[in-house]
């Protein structure tokens, strides 16, 4: 927990300043993130999943979760829609196909950790990062529990645990950053599919990868990799077999990075903090002039009456 | 040995005159057994297990915050509807000391005061609701999250309530007898409202502006570009309004201890409130149609939603901007006091739907906020009622302290 004075300065400089630091850090930080060139990806073909939720066993098992409350074998949880939380950082949901006669569609939701996380930005001490290797991971041991992140994110994919009066922390899928792929393996939910439905790699092969399959399979395929420009990329990329609108995606994200949501704001800040005094500092000085002028006017008036 | 027993005379009388209002302890304590303490004492014994639970079981415990929805009604009310309506310090004190208005110098400390408290309970509430309160100081001390608006936000609240406690000072130390303490804390006073302005500035926007990572999940029709423009414009008319429910409540609660003639200006004063009020709330209505129309979004009027929209701005942002003026107009300072209380609701329902009625409205199953989040909160509300009652029986806000009438 050591902090240097030259940090504490910055900082400083940055609240006090708040925003003159922080958009250039920010600006700074965009520049770099796109620029991560071997970050890796998973791509998720839905025309493949057959929901068996292996992928959520395996999760769970890796990630060391609690037993689901309702046993993986059992059908019954697609009758609703889920999403993620504390216990489950990745869940598969069943959509009816609206092609006549088609078998129901499972879309496996999980973090789509972010060329440009909303979660990262949003966060008031840096508890997200966005590594190289393509992950958005958290330290656990600087969060404060705002939540923040979770009112930013735009699947709302991060998960807290409000049962823990001492220790709660946010709950994510981690790409298996620490588990798995720094050591060179494969996502476990990768690896643990039977049916091939996602793959693991650098995400520029991956979206090679996407294309190849829409363009040689264009009756299966509807013509769009969710995740490739969506809220200015995201890591986890998805193509699928009908609209995406249809299979619960949200479709009004944009294709701008969440952080340049809040940059105009943050650019301004500094603009204020420089105008301000010397306007407010203004309107002080015309007031302190214009008594003064009164009290002369007095004077002189008094001194007539004399 | 008798030196020392007139020395402990003097301390006691001391403590006597500061604490206890000049009475022995015995008629004090005695004196406390009215109504009001009564009920609030019944408010307070019913909240702290509740407080317990929420520190002992987790948040999950007190409130509905459920993982579609993280923030509930101590934010909520706490952050989001208790900081515009703690906008009155920064507002009087401007208008006193920066344009001149020297007529509202009676209302600079009440505001400063309701300021300062409105603060601290801020945080108070925020200590409630983080996951680890106790991690409270990381972002100045640990971690710099300076890409994140509420990095912006946490820095700001903490100076500003430190600035606020240097130009709420003179009246401490003159409560204390410290004139040298006192002269100290009045030169700093240009400069602390000056800070306080732009930190206010910033920061009343700046609430807004986190709403600005929630366009998919906020309702269009309350999320705008202009989103800190309006949290900002809306904390002026709410710190005047403020100002005005707190002088009417202050003068028949306190009515024994301030000064007459500061009553009897306390209509003046109001009437002029009121007129600015008015103002500011017909530039906020005009600024809400520009952010509908900006955006686009005539379409979504005739929606429920919409019609929603249309209560929140006619009845609660023209309603009362027509009041005020209506007020000024017939010097009826009744309605104007009235109006003051109605437009602070309007406020509340404001930052109610931009953090948590609008917000996720697309989801299917949502829950506002839970009964124990709400026990709670009139619980620490009561807390700090008790508060700023304590304080102005005791230190000269409502009149002037007899040994430096006059001299600011």
């Amino acid at each position: 927990m050591g902090i240097s004075r030259r940090k504490f300065l910055k900082a400083a400089a940055a609240a006090g300043g708040a925003g003159l630091v922080g958009k250039s850090k920010l600006a700074h930080g965009v520049e770099h993130l796109t620029g991560y060139p071997d970050r890796f990806g998973v791509l998720t073909d839905l025309t493949r999943c057959v929901g068996c939720r292996s992928c959520e066993v395996a999760c769970n098992q890796v990630n060391k979760l609690p037993p689901p409350e309702v046993p993986f074998e059992d059908q019954s949880v697609f009758e609703k829609t889920r999403r993620t939380t504390e216990k489950a950082y990745t869940v598969v949901n069943r959509y009816p196909n609206p092609k006549p006669g088609g078998s129901p569609i499972y879309v496996k939701h999980q973090c789509r950790h972010c060329d440009e996380p909303a979660c990262a930005s949003a966060c008031l001490v840096k508890a997200f990062t966005k590594t190289p290797e393509g992950a958005v991971t958290y330290n656990k041991g600087i969060c404060v529990g705002c939540r923040y992140c979770m009112t930013a994110c735009p699947f709302y994919v991060p998960a807290y645990e409000y049962d823990d009066p001492f220790s709660p922390e946010i709950k994510k899928c981690t790409m298996c950053y620490d588990t798995r792929i720094s050591k060179g393996d494969i996502p476990a939910c990768v690896e643990a599919c039977p049916m091939e439905v996602m793959t693991f790699g650098k995400r520029v092969d991956l979206i090679r990868l996407a294309r190849k399959r829409i363009m040689e399979h264009p009756d299966r395929y509807v013509d769009h990799i969710y995740g490739e420009h969506e809220v200015g990329g995201t890591s986890w990329l998805y193509i699928s077999g009908v609209p995406f609108e249809q299979l619960g995606f949200p479709m009004d994200l944009g294709t701008k990075p969440y952080p340049e949501l809040t940059r105009g704001f943050l650019s301004m800040v500094p603009a204020v903090l420089v105008i301000w005094p010397a306007l407010l500092g203004g309107f002080y000085m015309f007031t302190q002039h214009r008594e003064q002028m009164d009290e002369e006017e007095e004077e002189i008036l008094e001194k007539k009456e004399n | 040995m008798a030196e020392y027993a007139e020395k402990r005379a003097v301390v006691q009388s001391w403590v006597r005159e500061r604490f206890f209002l000049g009475l022995t302890i015995k008629e004090y304590l005695r004196g406390l057994l009215k109504p009001f303490n009564i009920v609030a004492g019944i408010i307070i014994l019913i909240g702290l297990p509740f407080v317990v639970m929420r520190f002992t079981q987790g948040l999950g415990a007190v409130t509905h915050a459920s993982q579609d929805q993280p923030w509930g009604l101590f934010l909520t009310w706490g952050l989001f509807t208790g900081v515009p309506l703690a906008a009155t310090g920064f507002i009087i004190a401007s208008a006193v000391y920066i344009f001149g208005l020297k007529d509202y110098r009676p209302l600079v400390r009440p505001a400063v005061l309701t300021g300062l408290i409105g603060y601290l309970f801020a945080v108070i509430f925020l200590l409630f609701d983080l996951g680890r309160p106790w991690r409270l100081p990381y972002p100045m001390t640990i971690s710099f999250g300076t890409t994140s608006v509420l990095f912006l936000v946490g820095w700001h609240v903490a100076l500003y309530l430190s600035t606020q406690f240097v130009e709420f000072c003179p009246a401490i130390f003159e409560w204390i007898g410290s004139a040298r303490f006192r002269r100290w804390a009045l030169r700093v006073t240009i400069g602390a409202t000056i800070f306080g302005v732009i930190l206010s500035t910033l920061h009343q926007s700046a609430l807004g502006a986190l709403f600005l990572l929630a366009p998919g999940k906020l309702h269009p029709l309350w999320y705008s570009e202009f989103i800190p423009l309006f949290f900002f414009v809306s904390s002026i008319f709410a710190g005047l309004s403020m100002v005005i429910a707190e002088s009417t409540l202050s003068r028949r609660a306190l009515r024994g201890r301030m000064d007459p003639h500061r009553a009897a200006s306390f209509d003046k004063l109001t009437i002029g409130l009121g007129r600015a009020a008015s103002l500011v709330l017909l530039t906020y209505f005009c600024l809400k149609w520009v952010g509908v129309a900006h955006g686009n979004h005539w379409n979504l009027l005739n929606t429920s939603w919409g019609h929603w929209f249309l209560v929140e701005i006619f009845v609660f942002v023209l309603l009362p901007c027509f009041y005020f003026a209506y007020g000024v107009q017939k010097r009826n300072v009744d309605l104007i006091r009235f109006t003051a209380f109605f437009t602070i609701l309007g406020v509340a329902i404001n930052r109610f739907n931009v953090s948590i009625i609008a917000l996720n409205w697309k989801l299917p199953h949502r829950e506002f906020f839970h009964w124990k989040e709400l026990i709670l909160v009139i619980t620490i509300i009561t807390v700090e009622i008790l508060m700023y009652r304590w304080i102005v029986n005791r230190m000269p806000v409502h009149r002037e302290h007899p040994d430096y009438g006059g001299a600011e």
